[in-house]
Formats: C-alpha cells, sequence, structure tokens
C-alpha cells in the first residue's frame, strides 16, 4: 500500500523550508525514523525522517525546492516495489493538500515526522494574509500606497476589520516606532531598475530571508549607540601563541570568557528589555551567539553556560560548531537561546564597525584586526598591536557610562591575559 | 503609406477592457491611440456578446412571460414573430451604444486607428492600411473568439458560434447546442423561445460545469421543459451536411435517437484567447500553454512597458473582469500602485432564471478544503417571488464559521443578476453576515431573500419555520 508522506510542521513560524538533500532514491528501503532528506528551516538545518518502513515509490521534491508544510514530499510504499513510472521530481508549486489525487493517508498525517521536542503542530488556519483580511477595497489600496501589509494592521472594527483610520494610525505608530511597531513596515514600492539597466533577479535563500528578518526587526526596535575602544594585545598574543599544545585558541574563545566574567559583572548586559510590562529581564544563564561566516550566509550558533566552561573547553566546542555551521549541520537549538552575540571580522581586516544587536539581546561585542600602531607604553613611544572593539548596546536599558565601563573592562582584561586565568 | 503615429500608449483592441484602458489613459492625460480591427469600439461585448445576446434574451424573457400570464388569467395568442424586427431590436442597441463609444473617443482626442494591428517590434505596432503605430507603453486587449473543434469545420453556414447564431437568420425547427456552458444555454433558450426545438448536448454529467450544482437544479427543471432534450455525458462524434440538414452522430448514455438531423447547430464549447497572429514574438511575448499572456498583479507583461488585459490575459474571459483591469494598468502606466486585487469576480448566466454566483462557491470550497458555513433561503419564503409566480429561487451565503464574514454568494431566480452587486459589496468590504441582516431592505423585493439568508447564520429568518427544540 502506497503511504504519501506530507511534511510536518519543523519548526514554530516555518511553513516553507528549502530542500538542502534527498538522503533516498527511487527503490531505496528505508526504515521507521530513517532521514529522507535534509532541509533548511529558517537557519536550521532539520532532517526530516521516514514515518514508517518501506520502499521509496516516488520523490516529490528535489533540492533547491520550497517546500510547504503539508506537502506531499516522498511515496512511500509499505510492502511493494518502486512503481514503474516514478516522476524523479516535481516542481513544488505550492499544491493545495486537495489537488493531490493519489492516496493520502491519515496516519502519515496525524504522526509528527521529527523529535516531539522540535516538532510542533503551527496552526496555518490562523495565518493572516492580506487576501483574508478583512478590509474594504479603498482601505486596501491606502495601505498600498504607504507600503504598509495589511495583515500587520490591527483592526479596530467587528472581527479585525480594518478602516482607513486603522491605516493611519498604524503609520503614526511606526513613525514613532514605540514598542515594536516598527516590525509592520512594508518598503514601497522599488524603481524599475531594469528601465535603468540590465538587472538579474534572484530569490533570497532561506538564511538571507531570516537573516534580513532579523536584522530589520533589531534595527527597528533597538535604539543602538556603538562604544569603540583599543586595546592593546601585544602581550596577549604573545601569551596566546605560547600556547602550542592543544585546541586552538582563538581570540574569540578569549573574548567569549571575558564576555561571560563581565557579564556576571554588568548584569544588564545580559537582560531583555519588556516594554508591555516596563521591566527589565535579568538573565542568570550565559549563553553567546557567535557570528560564523559561511558560504550560505551568516549563521548565528550560540554556546551554552560559557561561564562554567573552560577557555580549552570554549575553544574545542568553537571549533567544532562553526564547522558544522558551515556544513549546515546545526540544529534550531544550536541557533537560540542567546543573551549575547561576539561578531569578529579580525580575520577579513577593518578598523571598526557598528554591530547589531541580536534582539531580543541587548548587547553585541564586535572585533576587528588587530594592528601595529605607535603608542606611548611605559613613557615610550613603542610599536604595540592594537585591537578594536566595537560594543554596539541598547541604548533604552544600558546608559553610556556603562558600555565605555564594560568596553573598558574588556580591553583591561585582554590586555592583561593573567587576569582571565583567574576565572578560566 | 508609411505613416508614422507617434504615441505615448497604444491600446491593442478596443472592447471593454481596452476602451476603458483607453479611455482612463487618456482622461489622466496620456496621448492614446486606439487600435482596433472594427469600425467603432465595443468589441466581442458590444457587437456579437453580451449586449446583442441580453437584448434578444430580453425579447425571449417576453414571449416566456406572456404565456405564464395564462396562470394569472391573462391569455395571450401563438406569439407571431418577425425575426427582422428581432434582430433590428439588438442592432439598434448595438449601433446606438458604438456610436456613443465613438464619441466618448472623440471627446478624449483619441486616435482610433482602424485596422488590423500586429507587433513589429516591442514598439511598434504595424496596422493594416494605416501604417505604423510607435508607442512608449501598450496594452493588449485583442480579447477571444470562439472556439471551433475540427470536426465542425464544414462549409456551410448551418454550423453556428454565437457570433452566426446571434445573426438569427431564421428559426430553425431542429436546432443543435454542442456544449452546455452558460452560452449554449442562453441563446438555446432564446431560439427555443422563439420557437425551435432545442436540443442541448453536453459532455460532463450536469449543464453549466463549475456553477454549484444546487444553483443548477431549478434552472435545468425549467429548461428540461423548454428544451426538447438535453442530453448529459454525451459527445457529438461526428456532424454531417446531408440535403436534409445537419445529421449528428451522439454518443450519451440517454441518446434514443442516435444520427438525429437538424436544421442547425450552435457550437459553443468555449473560447479562445486571440493571441495567435499579434505578432508577439517580435514584442518579446511568449505565451503561456494556454495561449494566455503572462501577466503580473499590474497586468504588465514579461516586457515591462507592455502590458495585457482581458480575455488574453486568462480566466475567467469575462467584459467586467476586462474593463476592470484595463484600468489597472492604465494606473499602472502612470505610475500609481494599483494592483488587480479583487477578491470577487461576479459570473451571472442570463437564462430564465438567472443564475448568479461570487466569490468562494461551494465546489471551491470543497476542492481547497476550506470550511465554510453554508446558509440557503429558498425564495419559497420571499413574498415577491411569490407575486411573480416564481418561487423556484434560492439565495445561498458561505460564510466563514468563526467570524461570519461573507466568503461566496449564490443566487438562482429571476433577476439573481441583478442581485449580485449586493453580495459583491459585501465581499469586498469584508461584511458579515450580521451586517447584511442588519441593513434594512426593502419590501416586498427579492434582494430581501439575501438578509432573510444571512439572518440564518445567526438566529432565526422572519420567514422560515421555526426549528424544532
Amino acid at each position: 500500500m502506497a503511504t504519501e508522506v506530507k511534511l510536518q510542521a519543523l519548526k514554530e513560524n516555518v511553513e516553507v523550508v528549502e530542500v538542502n538533500a534527498v538522503k533516498v532514491s527511487v527503490g531505496d528501503t528505508v526504515t521507521a525514523g530513517q532521514a529522507l532528506m535534509e532541509v533548511q528551516a529558517d537557519k536550521a538545518a532539520l532532517e526530516v525522517p521516514a514515518p514508517s518502513a518501506g520502499v521509496i515509490s516516488q520523490i516529490l521534491v528535489k533540492t533547491g525546492d520550497s517546500v510547504k508544510i503539508g506537502q506531499s514530499i516522498f511515496v512511500i510504499d509499505a510492502n511493494g516495489s518502486p512503481s514503474a513510472a516514478a516522476p524523479a521530481a516535481k516542481p513544488a508549486s505550492a499544491p493545495t493538500a486537495a489537488a493531490k489525487p493519489s492516496a493520502p493517508v491519515p496516519v502519515a498525517a496525524s504522526k509528527p515526522a521529527v523529535t516531539p521536542a522540535v516538532a510542533q503542530t503551527i496552526a496555518l488556519a490562523t495565518h493572516q494574509d492580506d487576501k483574508i483580511t478583512p478590509a474594504s477595497p479603498v482601505v486596501r489600496r491606502m495601505a498600498r500606497e504607504l507600503g504598509v501589509e495589511l495583515s500587520m494592521v490591527p483592526g479596530t472594527g467587528r472581527h479585525g476589520r480594518i478602516s482607513e483610520e486603522d491605516i493611519r494610525a498604524f503609520v503614526q505608530n511606526r513613525g514613532a516606532g514605540a514598542n515594536g511597531g516598527g516590525t509592520g513596515i512594508s518598503v514601497p514600492a522599488l524603481p524599475r531598475f531594469e528601465d535603468i539597466g540590465p538587472v538579474e533577479k534572484q530569490p533570497m535563500s532561506a538564511i538571507r530571508k531570516a537573516t534580513a528578518r532579523q536584522m530589520n526587526l533589531s534595527w527597528s526596535i533597538v535604539p543602538h549607540v556603538t562604544q569603540n575602544d583599543l586595546v592593546d594585545i601585544t602581550d596577549f598574543e604573545n601569551f596566546r601563541r605560547s600556547e602550542s599544545k592543544g585546541p586552538k585558541f582563538t581570540i574569540t574563545a578569549f573574548a567569549l570568557k571575558a564576555a561571560a566574567v563581565l557579564l556576571q559583572e554588568f548584569p544588564v548586559f545580559n537582560s531583555s528589555v519588556d516594554m508591555q510590562n516596563n521591566s527589565i529581564i535579568y538573565k542568570k544563564y550565559y549563553n553567546i551567539g557567535v557570528a560564523v561566516d559561511t558560504e550560505n550566509g551568516l549563521l548565528v550558533p550560540v554556546i551554552r553556560d560559557v561561564d562554567k566552561k573552560s577557555i580549552a573547553e570554549l575553544a574545542v566546542e568553537l571549533t567544532s560548531i562553526a564547522e558544522r555551521a558551515r556544513q549546515r549541520k546545526l540544529d534550531s537549538k544550536d541557533l537560540s537561546g542567546g543573551t549575547f552575540t561576539i561578531t569578529n571580522l579580525g580575520g577579513i581586516g577593518g578598523t571598526g564597525f557598528t554591530p547589531i544587536v541580536n534582539y531580543p539581546e541587548v548587547a553585541i561585542l564586535g572585533i576587528s584586526r588587530g594592528r601595529l600602531e605607535p603608542v606611548v607604553y611605559k613613557g615610550e613611544i613603542t610599536p604595540r598591536l592594537m585591537m578594536p572593539l566595537s560594543l554596539s548596546y541598547d541604548h533604552r536599558v544600558i546608559d553610556g557610562a556603562a558600555a565605555a565601563r564594560f568596553t573598558r573592562r574588556l580591553a583591561e582584561m585582554l590586555e592583561n591575559p593573567y587576569q582571565l586565568l583567574i576565572h578560566a | 503609406m508609411a505613416q508614422v503615429i507617434e504615441t505615448q500608449v497604444a491600446v491593442l483592441g478596443a472592447g471593454p477592457g481596452g476602451y476603458a484602458a483607453a479611455f482612463l489613459a487618456a482622461d489622466l492625460g496620456k496621448k492614446v491611440a486606439l487600435i482596433e480591427a472594427g469600425p467603432k469600439p465595443g468589441g466581442t461585448c458590444l457587437n456579437v456578446g453580451c449586449i446583442p445576446s441580453k437584448a434578444v434574451l430580453h425579447v425571449a424573457k417576453l414571449i416566456q412571460d406572456a404565456k405564464e400570464a395564462a396562470h394569472f388569467g391573462v391569455k395571450f395568442g401563438d406569439p407571431k414573430i418577425d425575426i427582422n424586427l428581432v434582430r433590428g431590436h439588438w442592432q439598434n442597441v448595438v449601433s446606438t451604444l458604438s456610436t456613443n463609444l465613438g464619441r466618448l473617443c472623440d471627446a478624449r482626442k483619441i486616435n482610433f486607428v482602424q485596422g488590423i494591428g500586429k507587433f513589429t517590434s516591442p514598439n511598434t505596432i504595424e496596422v493594416e492600411g494605416k501604417g505604423t503605430v510607435k508607442f512608449e507603453q501598450c496594452i493588449i486587449a485583442t480579447g477571444s473568439s470562439p472556439a471551433k473543434p475540427p470536426s465542425f469545420n464544414l462549409p456551410t453556414d448551418r454550423i453556428m458560434d454565437s457570433t452566426g447564431a446571434l445573426k438569427l437568420q431564421d428559426i430553425p425547427g431542429k436546432l443543435l447546442v454542442v456544449g452546455g456552458g452558460y452560452i449554449g444555454l442562453e441563446l438555446g433558450f432564446v431560439y427555443a423561445s422563439l420557437g425551435s426545438k432545442v436540443t442541448v448536448v453536453e459532455m460532463t454529467d450536469g449543464l453549466l460545469p463549475g456553477a454549484d450544482r444546487d444553483l443548477v437544479v431549478p434552472l435545468n427543471r425549467r429548461l428540461e421543459s423548454i428544451f426538447h432534450k438535453i442530453y448529459l455525458k454525451t459527445k457529438v462524434a461526428k456532424v454531417e451536411d446531408t440535403s436534409k440538414g445537419i445529421k449528428a452522430t451522439l454518443e450519451g448514455p440517454e441518446v434514443t435517437e442516435k444520427e438525429p438531423v437538424f436544421d442547425r447547430v450552435l457550437v459553443s464549447v468555449g473560447r479562445r484567447p486571440n493571441t495567435g497572429n499579434l505578432g508577439l514574438d517580435k514584442a518579446g511575448i511568449t505565451l503561456d500553454a494556454k495561449g494566455f499572456i503572462p501577466v503580473d498583479e499590474q497586468r504588465r507583461t514579461q516586457v515591462p512597458h507592455i502590458y495585457a488585459i482581458g480575455d488574453v490575459a486568462g480566466e475567467p474571459m469575462l467584459a467586467h473582469k476586462a474593463s476592470y483591469e484595463g484600468k489597472i494598468a492604465a494606473e499602472a502606466i502612470l505610475g500609481e500602485p494599483s494592483v488587480y486585487d479583487v477578491r470577487a469576480v461576479p459570473a451571472v448566466v442570463f437564462t430564465d432564471p438567472e443564475i448568479a454566483w461570487c466569490g468562494l462557491t461551494e465546489n471551491e470550497a470543497n476542492a481547497r478544503g476550506i470550511e465554510v458555513k453554508r446558509v440557503r433561503f429558498p425564495w419559497a419564503g420571499s413574498g415577491r417571488a411569490m407575486t411573480r409566480k416564481r418561487t423556484e429561487g434560492l439565495t445561498k451565503l458561505l460564510v466563514d464559521p468563526k467570524t461570519e464574514r461573507i466568503l461566496g454568494v449564490g443566487i438562482v431566480g429571476v433577476d439573481a443578476g441583478e442581485m449580485i452587486g449586493e453580495a459583491m459589496l459585501a465581499i469586498e468590504m469584508g461584511a458579515s453576515a450580521r451586517d447584511l441582516a442588519m441593513t434594512m431592505h426593502a419590501h416586498p423585493t427579492l434582494s430581501e431573500t439575501i438578509a432573510e439568508a444571512a439572518e440564518s447564520v445567526f438566529g432565526h429568518p422572519t420567514h422560515a419555520m421555526p426549528k424544532k427544540a
């Protein structure tokens, strides 16, 4: 009996995933739980396991396809052989559930295809889009003119009906950006670049989309300030390079440890802002995200409990998690739960930059490349290795003095690596 | 001969889509050339479609009403029909309307270029006998033509398409209508009322495929008494031109007479977009598999300064959709953020009774797995329907079960087409069933059936029997 396997909800708020790799071929015998394919959901790579044992008789997706939750992806024959004319791949043109005539099997639909920890049923019916948002034609046109995404506008009418006043109020609030009110901005129409010169259009990858969404969110919610400082790492570098045994001790590994110490010293840097309740939430755990540049785009895996780990342990974990990020092997747990972020562009160069806070965190440390500079050291002008630090922070909860102190303390720790050893 | 007409906007085709687009573009300040193969603007709708068919349908309804008058104690004799005057009626209507359109065109200083136009490049259209129209932006609105399967291609005018049928050359004794869609039923109804014995052959298992069945039932019942025969799941295997008439070989489960002979045959199996001979390749436009021009939500083709609207831009092929799109395209040319963002398109079948629907249909809700609450108010509960002795009608609402928002409306009954406007407004405005129920409706009118249907979404319609506790 042929069973159609449909893509189950994999992750909260993820409705479309990209197929990274199909791991089986038509004719393969699979066991229940065996990975059928790997998909990209936002930034996490997830495996989709077989709901039951059998023979793969059809593969309805291919690498690179966008697949919707509920879409049929494989046909598994419980005891049969692959169908003679099994199409290798079909274009994923958003088919509706009812459009597929071949035997849908309720068992497959009710069984979560991933571990319960990750699987969450998504009520797709609650998803609002402009087609079903109640608003008159004039209101819809007004929204288009003002670049407002209709489904983001809270309608004050019965059952959320949106009036012209609602749109006006929404536009005013988004200007003020009071409490995350800026999230509904959809940009006015772009000029027609093709009228000016040749262009090429490419869809954003899942990672790009996730980055764009997150940065847009952070930028519109968080009032940013960046504190810059220089740290003399001459001694530190001598110390670091002398350690030839063991794991690769990078600047980032030390910065992680230093940050964890300072986050305990300055708890507000490890907090989040709750404007709804006018309160600040201090987190008593220290999970630090590290920005990793991969060929697929920016990923920020999170290293947990940094305060409880030694620099050696952090160095090992950093190497392995960065490697997994490059291989797209991160799961959603690896990418969530951060309380602070470090982004080190020193490997590439630069004298400073303005990192964007990774909302709902309140601070992010940017590191640029250290270089030899003439510095007055012990009364003499001496060449010293100076490394720029750029700390961006959320001015709603962190003031300039605190940020200056935090950055200076961090510099001192790296200038005097023996200080760090006390904590390591 | 080698005249060059320079214009800002060229509109190719002056049907209801093309002239609406041309008029608006001109009103918004553009220099417009309107290219049309026919002598005057109007297109299929005005010349050989909506308008003439409705003019003759009016005559047909009059004949049926006169017959029905016997029930009210008024008896007329058998009608004496002067087919030339019937034809004259619609021709007068068409001539008046197209003259008026011509005046509206002139008043807007639109350059009406009469002739067949073909693209010769992405910025030029060659108009036969007129020269080259050189444009900055273009709107393609060339419409559609009746489809005619090759098996019906016999050298005789006894086999007609809708255009031929409207010519009313005579009242055939026996007429075969191939295709039970709205065109076949409307024109079949006309000929049956004028006195022809009409046989309708439909390939699927019901008339008006696509329409909800409960709406078709009352029409079907009435047509059974007006038409000679309705054959479903039946196809015309062969037609032959014989001395006695057109011999048709019918294949279907209920066909008794296998090779009946007809005086005339109306082929109404659908329409095809007129996209074949426009030189679209010269403009850089490629068609989709069905011959339509692919467009975006502003009705822009893959060539950014060329738009396509109406029947050439996809289903449904309806005049009101074309003119709506025409205005969108004209505004888009002016750089306005207009898009085709409708929540419903009305469809009306002008038979007697009429069928009209808009928004979500029950068929579509089932196919797409959309949960709806369906309420129906039978016209047996309508005083107005009773006064006309036409209680076979039905008003149906499909509402969102949670919000009671109106998602779709279907009506069958006399004047259903006139009632669908309220339903359209309700859907576009996002009205709920309560909004409709709380809007006062004039008494006694058929529109009350909409309010009563809406009442039954959340309570008790006044004129329905209360449900037993």
